[in-house]
């Protein structure tokens, strides 16, 4: 990755985050860690790959994401604001009743948003039937889906990943973002889901595991996911729940839980 | 008595027809298509037929992306697992988008007979009633289930489509037109009316005749579509009879006896009696002798047609 494109999405990547805390904090309410420890995989996605069109969401031959941890939605809230579907101001509605951003993703109220989502484990079915009707079609776009690594303790996940693998569905790339983390501790206490590179293999994925922070990490992996043939992709990107925010990073209790003031001016003033 | 054709042998050989004409249909399963019927389409259509093996939620949330990306899925297993299994999926992948798929639940009742009451669904048109913005059909025969199919395909957004294991007695001519949303007085009467859908309208035919040669003039109506349910007819037949009967395949709880209830106890309340499967399990048994031991036969419709009538004012 040339120090151009590194600098763009580094800038993009703070702009994101800010979003983040910015719409948490006037919601008081919502999933901070979980949107941070994504947040530089959505805004590669949405500022270096996607095929999208901010003033034509819904182009049919469109890129798509689905959000299958869905309550990381002020991730995606923010990169689709910065990307240009909805105003930035916007996203201080979020979670506000009245508002287009719903707590959780809503195909039909928001703008750029592809599935709705936010009951773990259905999302990435919803991201294998995009990606068989693109087979189907004959439509050569591609179909991201960001998984949780929490959310990997539900059986649907994995009733997924054998319907992908057998279909043959290498246009569909899944992002597992394992950051460790979930509401009631560490995932390998409360019910291990590890290894997920070896599970992902098993069920025929082609599985690359990454720095889900390092921009030129997430890049190769995507074009590696391209040009891989006859089999969906699972890119295991080692996380940090709360990246960015000091105070936020490996602490389970900023899984769900708002920043109040002073928390929103200290970081703010740290992804400046 | 007319040919018998269950309602599921008629949905397999109405996707094949329509998977002519629309080329945008496809069909989901879920290791069942040998049952569900789904297996004629797959002989005719096999590039637009997907089995997602034993696993009905996820065979929900593929039907979602399809029906996202343009597609009309079709995703077809027993109604225990389509309704029961996949509810969740189904209310948040399909109904909370208002998504194109259509659900073709098969085996749905007590009619699965032997299998007994693990795969006797009872229960799915009270879960898929309370999901907002659900068509739910519930034909009566194989002409019925057929136009049905049709009518969902036309219609955009999800329906659950509910057929039968059991061979029943086709009561519609091929000339029939089925409107969806719409009850079809299939005979007038004025001292009661017989509210019934699928396996249960035939019976209640039966009924009005053996009313009729008590001198009991019974009006029946087929109510195909449970929601949105027509309330006018029922309205009417309620003011103009002053007495209603429902006859289900289904528990009474939350299915079409309460969906009956629900308008008249609101708009023309009258002496009502359901009948249906009470709250309780089916059971393994042959089909006839199921039915008879629940209540769900014309003999009872008659008899609980004339306890309403005496207590009519």
């Amino acid at each position: 990755m040339n120090n151009e494109k590194l600098a763009m999405l580094t800038e993009k990547a703070k702009l994101v985050r800010k979003g983040i805390i910015e719409s948490t904090h006037a919601a008081g309410c919502g999933h901070p860690g979980g949107s941070l420890s994504i947040a530089d995989i959505v805004t590669y996605l949405y500022f270096a790959e996607m095929n999208i069109d901010e003033k034509n969401p819904k182009m049919e031959n469109r890129d798509r994401f689905v959000l299958s941890k869905g309550h990381a939605a002020p991730a995606l809230y923010s990169v689709l604001a910065n990307r240009g579907f909805f105003p930035l101001e916007d996203l201080k509605t979020l979670r506000k009743t009245g508002s287009y951003l719903q707590g959780h993703p809503d195909m039909k109220g928001t703008p750029g948003v592809d599935m709705s989502t936010g009951s773990l484990g259905l999302g990435i079915s919803g991201a294998c039937g995009m990606a068989l009707a693109g087979k189907l079609s004959g439509n050569s776009y591609r179909v991201y889906c960001a998984v949780g690594d929490g959310e990997s303790e539900e059986g649907q996940v994995w009733e997924a990943a054998m319907f992908a693998a057998h279909y043959k569905l290498d246009n569909l790339t899944v992002f597992l973002d394992l950051n460790g983390l979930q509401i009631d501790g560490k995932i390998t206490d409360v019910i291990n889901p590890t290894p997920h590179d070896e599970k992902f293999a098993a069920f025929g994925w082609n599985v690359i595991t990454i720095d889900g922070h390092n921009f030129a990490e997430i890049e190769d992996a995507v074009n590696a996911a391209k040009a891989c043939k006859g089999k969906p992709t699972a890119i295991i990107a080692k996380t940090t729940k709360g990246k960015g925010v000091s105070f936020m990073e490996n602490q389970v209790g900023w899984h769900g839980k708002a920043p109040n003031d002073e928390q929103y001016a200290t970081a703010m003033a740290e992804l400046d | 008595m007319a040919e018998k054709i269950a309602t599921r042998e008629a949905y397999g050989n109405a996707l094949v027809e329509f998977g002519n004409e629309y080329e945008n249909l496809v069909v989901l399963d879920a290791d069942l298509a040998e049952a569900t019927k789904t297996c004629k389409f797959k002989a005719a259509h096999p590039d637009r037929f997907f089995d997602c093996g034993i696993a009905e939620g996820n065979m929900m949330g593929v039907a979602a992306g399809l029906a996202a990306s343009g597609y009309i899925p079709f995703a077809s297993s027993f109604a225990m697992f389509a309704a029961g299994r996949a509810f969740e999926q189904v209310r948040n992948m399909i109904g909370y988008p208002h998504l194109n798929v259509k659900i073709g639940a098969t085996h749905a009742g007590l009619t699965v007979g032997e299998d007994g009451a693990t795969h006797q669904c009872n229960e799915d048109i009270a879960l898929m009633r309370t999901i907002p913005g659900m068509t739910i059909i519930n034909p009566a025969d194989a002409v019925e289930a057929k136009a049905a199919v049709k009518a969902a395909i036309e219609f955009k957004g999800p329906v659950y489509l509910r057929f039968g294991r059991f061979a029943v007695p086709t009561i519609n001519s091929e000339d029939y037109t089925f409107e969806l949303g719409r009850g079809v007085e299939l005979c007038d009467g004025k001292d009661v009316s017989i509210v019934a859908s699928g396996l249960t309208v035939h019976m209640a035919l039966e009924a009005a005749e053996l009313l009729k040669a008590d001198g009991i003039s019974a009006r029946v109506i087929n109510i195909h579509t449970i929601k949105p349910i027509d309330a006018d007819i029922l309205i009417k037949a309620a003011k103009e009879t002053g007495a209603i009967v429902t006859a289900e395949e289904h528990s009474i709880i939350g299915g079409l006896g309460s969906a009956v209830a629900e308008v008249l106890s609101e708009k023309c309340p009258v002496p009502m009696r359901r009948i249906g499967v009470g709250d309780k399990f089916g059971k393994s048994g042959q089909v006839p002798d199921l039915l008879k031991e629940y209540g769900i036969t014309a003999e009872n419709i008659v008899a609980k047609a004339k306890e309403v009538i005496k207590i009519k004012k």
